[in-house]
């Protein structure tokens, strides 16, 4: 346990000095990603892994929050209205969805929620007037909350860390909770939660909305981070992409997709320098982990690692979750 | 009144197209339970490789016809392979289904983009179907009303399959329920590859088909998919009627959202399939939920 601890703790403090020891505006820009893009992923894992529910749409939910933090941004209110204003919609949107999507389980759901978020991709395609279809929408400004101007890539990068350790410490909260227990619960065992007297269906709602929740906070930290959103962002490619992240990671676990995230950005943004066919690698990377490591590579790696604890004595300073510190 | 009816017709046709596409993809929808969402690069493999051997771009010129059954033929026994190597190992996983299929629809797009490059590939309508046939003041392309023909034909011919003969028959056991299928000697894991074979097939027919049409472009997958999706929640999964008349629907939704609502033409395209979802979340003729 007390090595858990510290594997944490060297994690954290890696996080908080990144820029100091990896400098270079380029790489704190990947750093920032990979934050925002795991509270993402988080969120999905919410359904994905602890619900046991599929959503393929999840890059719709983060699109509404993105566009309506530009357009009202575009309308003149200033950021913390817009960021307020943003949050609510994506919940109220969210809120939509889950009760589409909810009505089945399953394939169904999977194909429901593939179905909105492509719903939710066309207006952003086709509704030119509102947003400005392929062209998009773009944001002059950051932020400045407390009078630190978020331009800097390295100030953008602490406050992402800061929404990140809180919505991780959200997460943490959830899956230890009454509400987290009874949705893994109805996960596993609908019909016999049912018997036992859970509502099944309002547990996985509420998981919805803390789903969408953690959607919309990492889009408005998105949005804020490329100043620009486009139909692109609501894609199905992109849903397919976060997917990959939490599934990569090891759904259902609460390191799983940070590591996830930390991956695909990783491959994404170093391998897309190299090689122009980005998406048969993707196409690629999703078959080779689905095949060969199932269970994602959290729970994978963890089980090696106490494989190999067991045979032999540790060495001294070994940590055991590597790619945290790669985060 | 001539504007309505030119666009009633095609989205008579539009829908024959879309039925073509979507029947496979409810079949499997229905039997494996598997999410396929490769069926729209199947659409498009078919579409390319059809393209390919009427242009003539291997040197190798083919009658539109032939062009179109070997198109046919090799995606379908690309879908066998895909079920029999990847699909099967993963029963019952559908996160994993999922990943698999979106992840071969990625590589397939990416491979057609390498292969035939990003302009759109026009394909001409066969020689003997490029005129047009007069009804009084209207004039519809020979080309359309032949796909509303070919439509029927396979209609009729999927639904002998299913409903007259021992095959059609051990597939509905498996669709309604594989276990009891399984336990009365059918051998349904055959079956799955069967269904998937005839399902990838009968999609690349509707790409090549389709081709005169629409055209053949990078992103016709991600075009098709989403109205094979609509088709089956609208007419329900595994259910043959319904990709029928829920093409038909949609067809027609597609086309009149196009030339009235511009705009919200994809909105308008979902509504109905929200509005089942909500009424009779199985779909118009399907049987049980998903």
């Amino acid at each position: 346990m007390s090595q858990r601890v510290f594997a944490l703790l060297v994690a954290f403090v890696a996080l908080v000095t990144l820029p100091y020891w990896m400098t270079g505006v380029y790489y704190v820009n990947v750093a920032s990603q990979i934050l925002f893009y795991a509270i993402f992923a988080l969120g999905l894992n919410v359904l994905a892994g602890y619900g046991g529910l599929v959503s393929l749409g999840h890059a719709g939910l983060f699109g509404v929050t993105a566009y309506a933090t530009g357009y009202i941004l575009q309308l003149g209110f200033g950021h913390t209205f817009s960021i307020i204003a943003a949050l609510i919609i994506g919940l109220v949107a969210m809120a939509i969805y889950a009760v589409l999507s909810l009505r089945s389980t399953g394939i169904g759901f999977i194909m429901i929620t593939l179905a909105l978020g492509e719903i939710l991709w066309g207006l952003a395609y086709r509704w030119i007037s509102l947003t400005g279809g392929d062209n998009g929408l773009s944001l002059k400004t950051r932020p400045e909350p407390f009078g630190f101007s978020l331009a800097d890539a390295n100030t953008f990068y602490y406050a992402t860390l800061v929404v990140f350790l809180l919505s991780l410490a959200a997460m943490t909260i959830f899956v230890r909770s009454p509400l987290g227990a009874a949705l893994m619960g109805t996960r596993d065992q609908p019909r016999r939660m049912n018997a036992l007297g859970y509502h099944v269906w309002a547990t996985r709602f509420y998981a919805c909305m803390f789903s969408g929740l953690l959607t919309a906070v990492s889009a408005v930290l998105f949005v804020y981070y490329t100043q620009f959103i486009s139909p692109q962002t609501l894609a199905l490619t992109s849903s397919a992409e976060v997917l990959l992240m939490v599934i990569s990671g090891g759904a259902g676990t609460l390191l799983g997709p940070i590591v996830g995230s930390a991956l695909v950005v990783v491959v994404k943004t170093v391998v897309s320098g190299f090689i122009e066919r980005w998406n048969f690698l993707l196409g690629a990377i999703f078959v080779a982990i689905v095949i060969l490591m199932p269970e994602g590579l959290v729970p994978g790696s963890t089980r090696l690692w106490r494989m190999a604890w067991r045979k032999r004595k540790p060495r001294a300073g070994t940590v055991t979750g590597g790619a945290e510190a790669k985060s | 009144m001539t504007f309505w009816l030119v666009l009633a017709v095609n989205s008579i046709t539009f829908g024959g197209l879309l039925f073509l596409l979507s029947a496979g993809f409810s079949l499997i929808f229905g039997l494996m339970r598997i999410p396929n969402l490769t069926h729209g690069s199947l659409f498009m493999l078919g579409a390319y490789i059809g393209a390919t051997f009427v242009i003539g771009m291997l040197g190798v010129k083919l009658n539109f016809w032939l062009a179109a059954l070997l198109a046919t033929i090799a995606v379908a026994m690309l879908g066998a392979l895909a079920e029999r190597l990847l699909l099967r190992r993963l029963p019952g996983d559908q996160m994993a289904q999922v990943l698999v299929t979106l992840g071969l629809s990625f590589m397939a797009a990416d491979f057609c983009l390498m292969v035939w490059g990003g302009d759109p590939l026009s394909v001409n309508t066969p020689a003997t179907l490029t005129g047009f046939a007069r009804f009084g003041a209207l004039v519809f392309p020979n080309y359309r009303l032949a796909i509303i023909v070919i439509a029927v034909i396979v209609a009729i011919a999927l639904w002998l399959l299913l409903e007259r003969t021992r095959l059609g028959a051990m597939i509905r056991a498996g669709v309604d329920d594989p276990d009891m299928a399984r336990v009365v000697g059918i051998r349904v894991s055959q079956l799955f590859t069967i269904v998937f074979a005839l399902g990838a097939g009968l999609a690349a027919f509707a790409g090549i088909i389709g081709g005169p049409i629409l055209s053949v472009y990078p992103g016709l997958d991600q075009d098709m998919l989403p109205l094979a999706l609509v088709v089956v929640i609208l007419g329900g999964t595994g259910s043959l009627l319904g990709s029928f008349v829920g093409s038909i629907i949609v067809g027609f939704i597609y086309n009149f959202g196009q030339a009235l609502l511009p705009e919200l033409a994809y909105f308008v395209l979902f509504l109905p399939m929200l509005l089942v979802l909500l009424l009779r979340p199985q779909g118009l003729f399907g049987r049980h939920v998903p």
